[in-house]
């Protein structure tokens, strides 16, 4: 039988190579930007213009004239092909008069606007940070009831509670992952996190769980019928008999994630592709993660880990 | 067993052809006019404002941090607020409260966001003033003896209590005078003027666009119409005041300020302002509906051109349907002939969906709109739909590795499967309950779109993914199970 556990070590240092130099670019964005990925003004309050110009323009023109109107640090970006002339601008709080008055300025200075392709957003800072708050609760709240409800379900095996920490865990080792990605992302191609990454971030919660507890399920279904095999080898012959479906059911996933990414519309790209680095992590960490963990909790090594860390603590105190 | 299978079988088809009929693009919907029963129900794909373009404004009370608001009087401007969209002509405005302060506005398909936004927030109180001898110049800002207040709840009824009328008014009042705006009004500029509001907004019946000729050219106006109470006050101030100037006030500021020529007697008359067309409709859509019991301020916009959010549906369905041809595909290479059976479940899951979202679920929801996250939550649960199947027949096929017959492998792997897909479909239906909490709570509205559609795809999957893909292969394995034995290809071993 193909020994998946006893490597277990290994798959805890590829996890670690790919939420370090996340964590990184969240530290150095907490630096900078004051908060560990971009935030959207879903979130900080502020506007969002998208504008469709009929001829082509340049970033130094549109910044000026918004800089004419009063805003002192607007962030322009050219959206998708430099011939679709659609770009995108992001300032402070703007009502819609003002608005009005860019555009005719817009209009004036650099050429007519195609209406039908453009979009305008604006979020009172009032409710930007009623959102993020809300947010904020809305995962830690779906991820305290997914764990209640796997330490519920599991409850007739030994240690359920266990099982509910290492889904959470590793849910919680998906989550740095898709985080880490975004905040990448964010420093390097303005990447932000809006109300719509919310739901990604929410979406690869539910997959990554739904993943866990297929695997789980299996050991609960295996650990009465094989009680003289020790728990290593339950374990791994579970993984092993689940693996086909983990493959053909992220396979699948991938390929309609794969089809948008690579057609879809650009308003829900970054979306996918964030939900795409997430579900192919959960599928990861399932295998790789939660279960191994399982085993090391069994045999003590988790309790050992511990004991180490902070022994080593007390002897440097 | 076998008839409790023939009968679900039939079940199934029925469902499917009324599914296709609901589906079916040209739906004309259910309209029954029999007696006493009169049903109609439009059968149609609503979209939302990012698929068709549109506005959406989250409105909340102006009033300082703290002061406690009569919910009444949110109720109330909610009912003005959606008068006044309704008079702007869009079809299917959504007007709905949020929290004890806040109100959301939808209009899908807007033309002018502006006007729009206009029309909603502003407050449309009109006053007639005395000016008395002095021209006030359109666009000034003034100061009224009009209760701010006092027109809460009285859009529709309560004439003109306001005005306490005798011709005498005085033409420059000092500065807090008994006013209630004295606040404002005593620390501003010293100088500044109180006039005498003669009538207001609610003592209008009616206000309605017409056009005058003026000079040669067609000139937009607001004609009104007083209620009997207001014209007669009316009739007798414009009788006492002849030659003095009648200025017109929207919220606070000049909208004309024409001069009396002779006693109006009946109560009607025009205001003319330099409006287009568009502004005229507008400013008599206010009026008609009365003012607001609170300001309004604006909290959040929206707006999306309508093309922007077309070019995107379309590629994004295109992308969608692409990827599910792979799925489908991948299902009958894979998993042959079970493979064939769940493309059908999967196909007739697909229908139901999109039934769902054209004709709801009375009498949980009309309809649901889709947006683009929703058409995201609908792929993800079709993925979802496809692991249930997946989970069934890898388990069916270590059974029949296992040495199980046919027969057996079947059940086993539907029991098996079925607590996996049973507690993944809990953990996602709690996370879109969530999820759609805090969609509606906060005027995200594409999050809940996304937990809505991903919600019923949960559900209905483990409807067509177990219910129905059993019944189909229970009927086949029924009809051609003798063949089937023989040829384990065709079962993916």
């Amino acid at each position: 039988m193909f020994d998946i556990i006893g490597k277990r070590y290994w798959y805890f240092l590829i996890s670690a190579l790919f939420i370090v130099p996340g964590l990184i670019a969240m530290a150095y964005s907490t630096v900078t930007y004051d908060a560990p990925v971009r935030l959207s003004i879903d979130f900080t309050g502020g506007s969002l213009m998208v504008i469709k110009f009929q001829q082509p323009a340049t970033e130094d023109t549109i910044r000026d004239v918004f800089m004419s109107h009063g805003f002192t640090n607007p962030v322009v970006q050219q959206l998708g092909q430099p011939e679709d002339n659609t770009w995108q601008v992001r300032m402070g709080f703007a009502d819609v008069e003002t608005v009005d008055k860019i555009k005719a300025s817009l209009a004036d200075q650099i050429g007519p606007i195609d209406e039908a392709s453009s979009s305008f957003s604006t979020v009172g800072p009032a409710v930007g940070s009623e959102v993020t708050r809300a947010a904020t609760v809305a995962v830690v709240i779906a991820s305290l009831l997914v764990g209640a409800f796997i330490i519920i379900t599991f409850r007739r095996v030994p240690n359920a509670f266990r099982y509910g920490v290492c889904a959470i865990s590793a849910m919680a080792h998906d989550l740095l992952v898709a985080l880490g990605f975004i905040s990448i992302m964010g420093l390097l191609f303005n990447w932000e996190v809006d109300a719509l990454f919310l739901t990604a971030i929410l979406t690869v919660i539910g997959f990554s769980v739904q993943d866990k507890i297929v695997v789980f399920d299996r050991i609960r279904e295996n650990t009465p019928k094989r009680r003289g095999e020790p728990f290593e080898t339950i374990v791994n012959r579970s993984i092993l008999e689940t693996l086909h479906r983990s493959l053909a059911t992220q396979l699948n996933a991938m390929f309609v994630m794969i089809a948008i990414l690579l057609f879809g519309g650009a308003s829900i790209k970054q979306f996918i592709a964030v939900m795409l680095v997430g579900m192919v992590t959960a599928t990861y960490s399932s295998i790789f993660n939660a279960v191994p963990v399982l085993v090391a909790w069994e045999k003590g090594e988790v309790g050992r880990f511990f004991r180490r860390i902070l022994g080593r603590k007390t002897a440097t105190v | 067993m076998r008839e409790r299978n023939t009968a679900l079988l039939v079940g199934i088809v029925i469902l499917a052809i009324v599914l296709i009929w609901i589906d079916w693009p040209d739906n004309p919907g259910i309209h029954i006019h029999w007696d006493f029963i009169n049903i109609d129900k439009d059968i149609r794909v609503h979209q939302g404002l990012d698929l068709q373009g549109g506005l959406q404004v989250l409105l909340e009370a102006d009033v300082p941090e703290g002061t406690e608001i009569d919910s009444e009087a949110i109720d109330t401007a909610k009912v003005i607020v959606e008068n006044r969209v309704n008079g702007l002509g869009v079809t299917e405005p959504l007007v709905q409260k949020r929290g004890e302060r806040r109100i959301i506005v939808e209009l899908p398909g807007i033309e002018d966001p502006e006007l729009a936004i206009a029309t909603i927030q502003e407050t449309g109180l009109l006053e007639f003033i005395d000016a008395g001898y002095t021209f006030l110049e359109p666009g000034t800002k003034v100061e009224t003896d009009y209760l701010a207040g006092g027109e809460e709840g009285a859009s529709t009824e309560a004439p003109a209590e306001v005005t306490p009328v005798e011709t005498s008014t005085v033409e420059e009042t000092p500065a807090g005078e008994g006013t209630p705006e004295a606040e404002p009004a005593s620390t501003a500029e010293p100088a500044l003027v109180v006039y005498h509001t003669v009538i207001a907004g609610a003592g209008l019946e009616d206000a309605g666009v017409t056009v005058i000729q003026d000079a040669g050219s067609t000139l937009p106006v607001v004609a009104f119409e007083l209620k009997p109470e207001a014209a007669s006050v009316f009739a007798e101030h414009t009788a006492s005041h002849r030659g003095q100037y009648l200025a017109i006030v929207l919220d606070k500021a000049i909208v004309s300020c024409p001069v009396i020529e002779d006693a109006i007697p009946d109560g009607k008359g025009i205001i003319r302002g330099r409006f287009t067309p568009a502004e005229a409709q507008s400013l008599a859509v206010k009026l008609r509906y009365g003012a607001l019991p609170v300001p309004l301020r604006i909290e959040t916009t929206r707006t999306v051109g309508p093309t922007l959010g077309q070019d995107s549906v379309r590629k994004s369905i295109t992308a969608g349907a692409i990827g599910l041809s792979i799925v489908f595909l991948f299902m009958l290479v894979y998993y042959r002939f079970p493979g064939l059976l769940a493309d059908l479940a999967l196909a007739i899951y697909a229908l139901l969906n999109f039934a769902i979202y054209k004709f709801g679920l009375p009498p949980l929801f009309g309809y649901v709109t889709l947006t683009l996250p929703g058409i995201a939550g609908f792929l993800l649960s079709t993925g979802m739909a496809v692991d249930a199947n997946i989970l069934i027949f890898e388990r069916m096929k270590e059974e029949l590795r296992a040495g199980r017959s046919l027969g057996a492998a079947i059940e086993v792997g539907f029991s098996r499967a079925w607590t996996s897909i049973r507690d993944s479909n809990i953990s996602t239906i709690i996370t879109c309950a969530i999820l759609f909490y805090f969609g509606s709570t906060f005027g995200a509205s594409m999050v809940k779109g996304f937990a809505l559609t991903l919600i019923i795809g949960v559900l209905t999957s483990m409807f067509t993914a177990v219910t129905v893909t059993r019944t189909f292969i229970r009927f086949t394995f029924d009809a051609f199970g003798d063949s089937l034995r023989d040829k384990r290809w065709l079962l993916g071993v």
